[in-house]
């Protein structure tokens, strides 16, 4: 096996396998710093953070290091490979390329949003000498608000690694950001008149390892330190990026793409990151509400509960093939199960429908093309269908009844008068139920809706239950490859508002309280297409369900 | 770790005579102390209000929100006095300062509102210990009243108007003059630090007498 020296430690190389020195370190559990380096994009070397002496054992046993300092993530390891991260060379190389980035940089960290969470504070503190020799005024150039909707550039901020240059000519192909000038008066700059407005242009701030590029978003909203994490998933489209929820007293502030190799790599597409806001709405739901003479009166939990189950129970009774359930692609497997639990315990002449998938435009590919062809090697994908879980909640149908009723199948079932009952399971924010839907609803003897906004379907209710967000629960997510994903409690609901999951394990007259993981193993002993899950726990990168199972209706996209 | 026996001094308690455990001797020793400071003349009383206290220069009382030459509230919402308050008695709402605005020439953020809930606060002065740009500071006002918990909120105004009040009165001068920013960000105002890091006396730098430099 050919093997590779790190300091005192060693890694061995699987056959075949490329690393450059940062990457064989990492994986030996040593740091070495760097800017310019991504996995994700093109290397060039240009922040000189990586310096490392690199050497060779011979095969006699002897070392011989080139007196001089390699840049790491340009360094390819081979069998013999000696790497030294720890010698006064290298420290001094470390010391003096920080110098460097930092004679110009204008240490505003108080009023920086990147502070807490910046390469240069940290590799500072690490590496640095932590004081100035400069003598000088230092370089100042103009901030640039005008580089994108919703990036802004602190110009004297940028150390030049050229990540976010790199990421739009490589990744996202729209190629908008440039460096304009020389030397130290290098500058990150767009065309004239063509902003970075493209649909993955939010990464550009992640990537940038300074506090130049901001996201006008959470333009100084809160410091980074106070930002507690959770892990979650996109539910925008069916992709079902790996994200962090980073909130504060429970309040939102942003979204994080996660690295995970199985779900979209590294990145995030803008919709979703900037998309979550209907979360904070006025229109949430924040307690339940009964039907009362003409419209809805504010009820608690402690008497719509019983009342529901009373309810669905009487109106299962009288008419069992003429009640249905509609539950959303937005709903967690755990919450599609403990419905269809209930309901085909009850009786198992109800019918279970998957509600409405929105379907907008094509898929989208990146990198984009110069001449707008489809990219050849795609590397990222922003899908039509915008859901996270069709998927998931097909797979529980399909236990349960067999097959899959579409929501166009119930809808016309319910516009034609063959529907008496109907429990609606909605946690799409933009689910489009038509003003002919809510009008045939009107005429249903028992219909409860839960769900996380108000709507006109909602105010013809009997019962409306007040639902959580994506990022208010906990549950899983299968993808549209069929990798399923843990999303976990970022932040509480408004108000009386509770996780969906929480509702029905109530509903179905559990003790206890819920938990998903719990559900997530009786689902994998109860249904086969989801026996992987069976551990409880997906990991941080989640579980894949065997693809066979679960029949894909449409051609997988590669990552 | 059990505590070795060789270590264990014991002690016995000293035996009392015939007098000494009447406690006589001891009573009128303490009378005689009470009955010299009846007699000395001496008073210890302070006749507050109507006189108030010399309190030591350091005294931490009441806070202020500093002013730059400009009139600008100086504190640029960093937020590190809220992180190292361990009251947590302050919360600022930070915003980008308006950039069309000659009067925010030059600054980037600034506080919309900066609450300080003084009833909370234990008076530590960690709020100014941590301020990178001399914003906050604890002047000696300590006579705080407010007939409701409301009126002891302070926000960002009233913090100011503490600046007016005890800017000139002699006893709270604003401590140091650094720059709009921090004393980081402008090495050319700033005064020579105490070592914070160590320095190689054959480091060019530790030759230097420049601005900025740590010395050893």
């Amino acid at each position: 096996m050919p093997t590779v020296y790190i300091d005192d430690k060693s890694i061995e190389l699987a056959p075949g396998e490329k690393l450059n020195c940062i990457q064989a370190a990492e994986r030996a559990g040593i740091e070495i710093p760097s800017y310019c380096y991504h996995p994700a994009l093109s290397v060039v070397a240009s922040c000189r953070m990586c310096l490392v002496e690199v050497g060779e054992k011979k095969p006699d046993g002897t070392v011989s290091i080139p007196p001089k300092v390699f840049p790491g993530c340009q360094t390819p390891v081979k069998d013999g490979t000696v790497i030294v991260t720890n010698s006064k060379r290298v420290l001094d190389a470390q010391k003096a390329t920080l110098e460097y980035l930092l004679l110009n940089h204008p240490l505003d960290c108080p009023v920086c949003d990147q502070a807490g969470e910046c390469g240069l504070q940290d590799f500072s503190y690490k590496y640095g000498r932590g004081y100035s020799r400069l003598n000088e005024p230092k370089n100042i150039k103009p901030d640039k608000d005008y580089i994108g909707e919703q990036i802004t550039l602190f110009t004297d901020r940028c150390i030049m690694c050229t990540r976010c240059v790199r990421f739009t000519r490589e990744y996202s192909g729209t190629g908008e950001l440039q460096v304009i000038n020389r030397g130290s008066h290098e500058e990150i700059d767009i065309f004239p008149g063509q902003p970075c407005d493209n649909k993955l242009a939010g990464n550009v701030v992640d990537l940038c390892p300074v506090g130049a590029l901001c996201s006008k978003d959470f333009l100084y909203e809160q410091r980074v330190w106070w930002l507690k994490g959770k892990d979650s998933v996109c539910p925008g489209c069916s992709t079902g990026c790996s994200i962090r929820v980073d909130q504060n007293n429970d309040v939102l502030y942003r979204l994080k793409p996660r690295y995970n190799p199985q779900a979209q790599g590294h990145f995030m597409c803008d919709e979703g990151r900037f998309g979550w806001k209907y979360i904070s709405s006025e229109k949430r739901l924040r307690q339940p509400y009964q039907k009362q003479g003409a419209g809805l009166a504010p009820s608690n939990w402690n008497t719509v509960m019983p009342a529901v189950k009373t309810a669905i129970a009487t109106q299962v009774k009288a008419a069992p093939s003429k009640f249905a359930a509609i539950i959303s692609p937005w709903s967690t497997v755990e919450e599609a199960y403990l419905l269809a639990k209930l309901l085909k315990g009850m009786s198992s002449d109800i019918t279970l429908a998957l509600g409405p998938v929105r379907h907008v435009g094509d898929d989208d590919h990146y990198p984009k093309t110069v001449t707008g062809a489809p990219p050849k090697d795609v590397k990222f994908t922003i899908r039509a269908e915008k859901c996270p879980n069709r998927r998931g909640v097909e797979g529980v149908l399909q236990h349960f009844q067999g097959s899959v009723i579409s929501f166009e199948t119930i809808e016309s079932q319910l516009k034609s008068g063959a529907l008496e009952g109907l429990f609606v399971l909605n946690a799409d924010p933009e689910a489009t139920f038509t003003a002919d839907f809510v009008q045939a609803a009107k005429g249903l003897k028992l219909l409860v809706v839960q769900d996380l906004l108000e709507s006109p379907l909602a105010n013809e209710a009997h019962f409306v239950l007040a639902g959580a967000a994506w990022a208010e629960k906990e549950g899983t997510f299968v993808n549209h490859n069929g990798l399923a994903q843990g999303i976990f409690r970022g932040v509480r609901g408004p108000g009386e508002a509770r996780p969906d999951g929480r509702i029905l394990w109530e509903l179905n007259d559990r003790k206890g309280l819920f938990r998903a993981s719990t559900v997530r193993q009786e689902i994998a002993n109860e249904i086969n297409a989801f026996a992987p899950l069976i551990l409880g726990d997906l990991g941080e990168h989640g579980v894949m369900l065997n693809s066979s199972t679960i029949p894909a209706t449409k051609e997988l996209q590669p990552v | 770790m059990p505590i070795c026996a060789d270590d264990v001094e014991w002690v016995e308690e000293p035996t009392m005579n015939f007098w000494e455990s009447t406690f006589l001797p001891a009573i009128f020793g303490g009378l005689q102390i009470t009955g010299s400071h009846v007699v000395d003349g001496k008073t210890v009383t302070h006749q507050y209000p109507e006189e108030k206290p010399v309190l030591p220069a350091h005294y931490r009382g009441v806070h202020r929100l500093n002013k730059d030459e400009a009139g600008r509230v100086k504190c640029v919402a960093c937020m590190m006095c809220a992180t190292a308050c361990p009251a947590h008695c302050i919360s600022i709402v930070a915003t980008e300062a308006p950039k069309d605005d000659p009067l925010w020439n030059g600054r980037d953020k600034f506080p919309l509102s900066f609450e300080l809930d003084e009833l909370k606060c234990i008076y530590c002065g960690m709020c100014e210990e941590a301020c990178p740009c001399d914003a906050i500071e604890l002047t000696h006002i300590y006579d705080l009243v407010g007939t409701t918990r409301q009126e002891l909120l302070f926000d960002k105004n009233k913090l100011l108007s503490v600046y007016d009040q005890t800017k000139d009165c002699g006893l709270d001068p604003v401590r140091t003059k650094r720059g709009a920013l921090s004393g980081c960000s402008e090495f050319a105002n700033l005064p020579t630090l105490g070592p914070a890091t160590s320095v190689k006396a054959d480091d060019r730098a530790a030759k230097a007498a420049s601005p900025g430099v740590i010395h050893d």
